[in-house]
């Protein structure tokens, strides 16, 4: 099969490499967060049994200068390919075909045909690990001794035709300017035909909007295609939801009547639309986890985006393909001729947004805000709980000596969260171990993570006296001073590495931790104010436990009736095996967070 | 007596002009007095078909001046700006391409002549020695490349800097200290170049085999190299002062017509496509250009078509429809529309065993019976390859990143240097040279201990492989960095590669170029194979011997091949980065001088005294205190305070509120 597409790229007079990789098992690499893993430890855990084949197509602009290539990537499974599939390879052929033609073309063309019975995403990471940090020497040798040198090229040389180029030895095109996936998908598109985009890569990168706007503005204004970017579908038919667009539309309307230059009055079902689509893009990048083959580019700066056709039902069904064809392919070559043209790369700092429909977006300038809204009482709340317990302490004595002594009260509560967090290090570093335990079910793994890590809290306070024997009177205050500050710190730190996680973490972690009071102090008071806030407390601490939020938000959106328990640790095995930075937050800073929160609601006397 | 005969001397030879005139316009080369050569130009074309049914033509022009005081300053066919430009800088060599679009060395050979000496990289590429005193070379060399940019319309000015030059010493030409070599990968090449390119030819084009360069074909072609090349001429009679020799080539890949009318996918595709100079090239040749010494078109077979045609007319015979001459000219693979005048065979040691063929026209017959153009018709299909150097030089960027990446050369070996060297020596002592000459600008900090060579997949030791390095570290802003190096390779190697790493730097802000953020260019490497000839003898024959193209092809010049240029991505500031440090600056100045104002203006000891009055504050009003370093003295009871202090704030905002309100409204 990879010799037909081979054979048929070569008949357009374009150069074709195959390139053979070993896909990789998912492994906990506790060092691997931020930086690309190291080609060389890889080899040695492939498997060698299994491994997949892609083909790489090279058109070369025949006046350019061969310094910048555009990347076309169609994911296909070689091994059972349904008509999809075909004409999704098809569709790109021809675009392909034409670009081998085309006078106008000033960056080379490469078209990656990405064998996706491992994955699409493996395929196309396993070629761009080839293409730019390529391993001389070792790699090859290891994989002669490790696996059986096999001969797989030979039986794709088409030995008969000699002036065909198709070689195995890797073919490259100079800088990578832009990339595009290319699926087509069938969703049973009843009126037109759609274009979905995927734009999210690792840890809530994206690429530059400009490459949206010009995929979005061709697809409008010159296709006529249908444009989708995600949407959370739970959240389009909530009824709150659309209490609350009903009000914003209302309060518009009422705006625009007192002056007619206000209009910030939207639709109801276009804020219903652009909340589900805002809340998926803000989902999608917190969860750190790219939504297609494109976000192996974003680790290499290049921009990608995955464009995802699904044609009129009865376009396929009465064999109107030819018609899709043209629409996807005009399409496909007006982005490629507007990279093309580009004398510069994309550069302006459109990499911070968020979508909120195909066309519109909220950028970094305007999010930034509620964040920091957001989190900016935690400090002022911190100093001031500080302040007051220091002055309660100094109300009663006045000596001097205990005036020094008080002000190193802060000492052991920092010693506390210093601690606790040294307990989330070790939690975040345990389901490396696990791993290795080799325990079966999810469920298992999760029981067997949460014990260790119960087991290992316990051994911290046994040896290190979380608890000390002195606590004085405003001691969870100093505490909750001190948690604050942790939070605060954490939550800045997280929305530099990924904004949405931050803007979650912020959303669960603020009200908690300005809330928290200790229980007994509630039950001892005993009125109304007490008991509310003390209910309060309850409600905040159980939805701030990553756990329970996690099951929590699956419920809200999929339904109780599918909770299983096992289902957390399947999504966290996903985030590190993804390397998202969510996982850290999530095991480093929320959960610490929590247990401090934790203490201070349990905190006697 | 000096003074005085002088001006005679020239008033004698303005005198003779108008007599003399005709005589040039008539003969071909123009006879001196005292009877030997003067002056002489030839102008060719060679035209080759490509095995991925493209054509080569390549135009040849070559003028030769023997430097001689009878004409003075002057001189009859010999452009003057050149040899103006030859005299005040005392250039001895000097090579000056445009190129555009890249040479294909896979497809379009790398071992013979034209591929070798006339594949260049993209871009202007010039380089010249000099006649001078070692420390006058590079005030030659600034001078050399402002002329040229004012006499070739190019950016060649920006050459003169010297973080863009460099000295090679022998890997790129073995050269005694006074070879200055530059390149420019990002000059864009066009008509404006040619005009003036053309312009030194006596007929430009007007006449001739270069009437034949019609713009737009020329330009629609898939590569495009204009070269001007000056060399001292060899051939010196009496050891008088050496003359010059002017060649000036256009290489051009064209893809004639109707290549696509045709299905792709069937074995019809194989046919080569049929082609004519007029349909090539757009327009025919009229005549020959007078001043010529002569002038001829030739069509180069090569080898590999050579063997395949024989093998074909072997086929034939076998069924005995014809039979066939040595020359090929009747074979059933393609028909020729004009009688060659002259067949001309390869002869020499042949690595392949077949020889290719050249088949010679003289236009200055050709134009009694009207303009001559060429056909050549296809017949059935025909597959061949062409002869490619023995390792196939490609080079990359590694790493990802702003910060650091790595230079990769590798080198592949295309099968032919078994072919070479395999048959006569033995493997263990066989080393195949290699040179490797490499120019990186000084922004890319490149560490030189860090070079790694691989060969077939195996690291090597570094003394092991490299003969001889020689390094020149770059120096910020003033010098690129240079390496020269030979490599000794086992003639049987499969693969080498070699590994530079290399930081990325940072430039100021007005040293980067308006188009930044597409990346910088490394120039060229340029791979030598100093062991490897790319020579073709032919067998003589009365006309070629006279022939500077075939003498040139008859030249031992080593195998030369260029790589990609690369494109680096640094990193590049956000250029309205400026406007927003001006305007938050201005703003925090302005927030400081507010407020220190404000310090300046308020009665400290008298607020202490309010605050005192007033009691107890608020947390707030407290912490602010504590922050101004204040002890409170005694808060006592009453709440007015803080009430006061909070109502009056809010007093403050809701007016801020309201002239915004109001500003919104009515503005």
């Amino acid at each position: 099969m990879q010799r037909v597409v081979a054979e048929y790229i070569s008949d357009l007079g374009a150069e074709v490499g195959y390139q053979k990789f070993y896909p990789q098992s998912d492994q906990f690499n506790p060092l691997h967060f931020f930086s690309l893993p190291d080609p060389g430890t890889l080899q040695e855990k492939v498997n060698c049994s299994s491994f997949a084949i892609n083909v790489i197509g090279i058109a070369r602009a025949p006046r350019g200068d061969g310094k910048e290539a555009i990347v076309l990537v169609t994911p296909y499974n070689f091994e059972d390919a349904d008509l999809l599939d075909a004409l999704s390879v098809g569709l790109t052929y021809s675009v392909f075909s034409l670009l081998t033609q085309v006078t106008w073309l000033a960056k080379d063309i490469i078209w990656l045909v990405a064998d996706s019975r491992c994955g699409e995403y493996s395929s196309v990471a396993a070629w761009l690990r080839d293409y730019q940090t390529p391993v001389f020497g070792s790699s090859s040798a290891a994989d002669s001794s490790t696996c059986d040198s096999s001969n797989t090229f030979y039986g794709l040389k088409d030995s008969s035709v000699i002036e065909r180029k198709i070689t195995d030895n890797f073919r490259r095109a100079g800088t990578m300017a832009a990339a595009l996936v290319i699926k087509v998908i069938d969703k049973s598109e009843p009126f037109e035909d759609t274009l979905s985009l995927y734009a999210e890569a690792s840890n809530g990168q994206m690429p530059n909007l400009d490459l949206i706007n010009i995929v979005n503005y061709l697809a409008v204004h010159r296709q006529g295609l249908h444009v989708k970017v995600q949407k959370l579908t739970s959240l389009i038919n909530a009824k709150w939801l659309t209490v609350l667009a009903q009000i914003f539309e209302y309060v518009g309307v009422i705006a625009r009547r007192l002056n007619p230059q206000w209009k910030f009055g939207i639709p109801a079902a276009e804020y219903v639309d652009g909340t589900a689509t805002l809340a998926s893009s803000l989902y999608n990048q917190a969860l750190g986890v790219p939504t297609g083959p494109h976000g192996a580019f974003r680790d290499y700066q290049v921009d990608a985006v995955t464009l995802e056709f699904s044609p009129k039902v009865y376009s396929m069904s009465k064999g109107r393909h030819k018609e899709f064809l043209v629409q996807g392919g005009r399409l496909i070559e007006g982005v490629i001729r507007s990279v093309n043209n580009l004398l510069e790369k994309f550069h302006q700092s459109f990499f911070l947004y968020l979508l909120t429909s195909p066309g519109r977006f909220v950028s970094v300038g305007v999010y930034m805000i509620p964040f920091a809204l957001l989190v900016t009482p935690l400090p002022i709340m911190a100093a001031s709980l500080y302040t007051k317990t220091n002055n309660l302490d100094s109300d009663a004595e006045t000596n001097d000596l205990s005036i020094y002594q008080k002000s190193f009260t802060w000492l052991n509560a920092a010693k506390k969260v210093l601690l606790v967090h040294l307990w989330g290090a070790i939690v975040s570093l345990l389901p490396y171990a696990i791993c290795h335990l080799g325990v079966s079910t999810p469920a298992m793994n999760l029981a067997v993570w949460s014990m260790l890590s119960v087991l290992c809290y316990l051994l911290f306070c046994l040896i290190l006296g979380v608890r000390s024997a002195k606590s004085g009177k405003a001691q969870w205050a100093v505490l909750k001073s001190a948690t604050l500050s942790a939070v605060f710190i954490g939550l800045c730190l997280m929305s530099v590495v990924n904004f949405a996680t931050a803007e979650f973490g912020a959303l669960l972690l603020v009200p908690m931790c300005l809330v928290i009071y200790p229980l007994k102090s509630d039950l001892h008071a005993g009125g109304l104010m007490n008991f509310s806030r003390m209910a309060c407390n309850l409600a905040l601490v159980l939805i701030g436990f990553p756990p329970a939020a996690f099951i929590l938000l699956k419920g809200a959106l999929d339904g109780f009736h599918s909770i299983y328990v096992g289902d957390f640790w399947i999504w966290v095995e996903s985030l590190w095996a993804w390397n998202s930075a969510t996982y850290l937050y999530i095991t480093m800073i929320h959960l610490p967070c929590w247990l401090l929160c934790l203490h201070v609601l349990l905190h006697t006397r | 007596m000096e003074l005085l005969r002088r001006p005679i001397f020239s008033l004698l030879l303005l005198l003779s002009l108008p007599i003399s005139f005709p005589s040039i316009s008539l003969g071909s080369a123009v006879q001196g007095e005292d009877g030997h050569r003067e002056e002489e130009f030839t102008e060719e074309l060679l035209l080759k078909p490509l095995p991925d049914r493209k054509v080569l033509a390549h135009f040849h022009f070559e003028n030769t001046a023997q430097r001689t005081q009878s004409y003075g300053r002057h001189h009859h066919l010999f452009p003057k700006a050149i040899s103006q430009l030859v005299k005040k800088f005392a250039v001895r060599e000097m090579e000056l391409s445009f190129t555009q679009g890249r040479w294909n060395y896979e497809s379009w050979g790398g071992f013979d002549p034209i591929s070798s000496s006339n594949a260049k990289p993209p871009g202007v590429e010039l380089w010249a020695t000099f006649d001078v005193p070692p420390d006058q070379v590079d005030a030659s060399w600034k001078n050399l490349t402002h002329s040229l940019s004012g006499l070739f319309c190019a950016s060649i000015n920006f050459l003169e800097s010297s973080a863009t030059y460099s000295a090679p010493e022998w890997a790129f030409q073995p050269a005694s200290g006074n070879l200055r070599y530059g390149t420019l990968p990002r000059e864009a090449v066009c008509t404006e170049n040619l005009t003036p390119w053309l312009k030194l030819l006596p007929c430009r084009d007007k006449a001739g085999i270069s009437s034949l360069m019609d713009r737009p074909s020329i330009y629609r072609g898939f590569y495009h190299s204009q070269r001007l090349r000056l060399r001292p001429a060899k051939i010196i009679a009496d050891g008088a002062d050496s003359g010059i020799v002017l060649e000036q080539t256009l290489t051009v890949v064209l893809q004639p017509n109707g290549f696509r009318t045709k299905s792709s996918h069937s074995s019809e595709n194989k046919i080569p496509p049929t082609w004519a100079m007029s349909s090539l090239l757009g327009r025919k040749i009229e005549g020959r250009c007078v001043l010529a010494k002569s002038s001829n078109v030739y069509l180069q077979l090569e080898r590999g078509l050579v063997a395949e045609l024989n093998a074909l007319k072997e086929n034939q015979e076998f069924v005995g429809t014809t039979v066939l001459n040595d020359d090929l000219i009747e074979n059933p693979a393609f028909e020729i529309s004009v009688k060659p005048d002259w067949v001309l065979k390869e002869v020499g040691n042949l690595p392949t065993g077949s020889s290719s063929l050249m088949y010679g026209y003289s236009i200055g017959k050709s134009t009694d019976s009207g303009p001559f153009d060429l056909h050549l018709t296809w017949k059935s299909p025909m597959v061949w390859s062409c002869p490619r150097p023995p390792l196939h030089a490609s080079r990359f960027l590694m790493g990802s990143g702003n910060e650091r990446g790595a230079i990769a050369i590798s080198l592949r070996s295309t099968g032919l240097n078994e072919g070479l060297y395999g048959s006569n020596k033995d493997k263990e002592s066989c080393v195949l040279p290699v040179n490797v000459f490499q120019v990186v600008p000084w922004y890319i900090k490149v560490y030189f201990h860090t070079i790694k060579v691989f060969i077939d997949e195996q690291r090597k030791a570094v003394p092991d492989v490299i003969e001889k390095i020689r390094v020149s570290p770059s120096e910020d802003k003033v010098l690129p960095g240079v390496m020269e190096m030979v490599l000794k390779l086992p003639c049987g190697v499969k693969s080498a590669a070699m590994t530079l790493e290399f930081d990325k730097g940072f430039l100021h802000i007005d040293e980067y170029p308006p188009d930044a953020n597409q990346g910088f260019d490394i120039p060229s490497a340029i791979i030598t194979f100093p062991n490897v000839e790319a020579a073709m003898h032919f067998n003589q024959f009365s006309s070629s011997d006279k022939s500077p193209l075939l003498s040139r092809f008859r030249e031992k010049n080593p195998v030369q091949s260029y790589t990609e240029v690369l494109l680096v991505p640094l990193t590049t500031p956000d250029f309205s980065m400026p406007y927003n440090v001006i305007t938050i600056t201005c703003t925090v100045f302005a927030l400081y001088f507010g407020s220190l104002l404000n310090v300046l203006r308020k009665r400290a000891s008298e607020e202490e005294r309010l605050l005192r009055a007033k009691g107890r504050s608020s947390p707030l009003s407290r912490l602010l205190a504590k922050l101004r370093r204040k002890k409170e003295v005694e808060p006592q009871s009453s709440t007015t305070s803080s009430s006061l202090f909070s109502s009056k704030l809010v007093v403050k905002i809701i007016l801020v509120a309201a002239i915004a309100i109001c500003w919104q409204y009515f503005g």
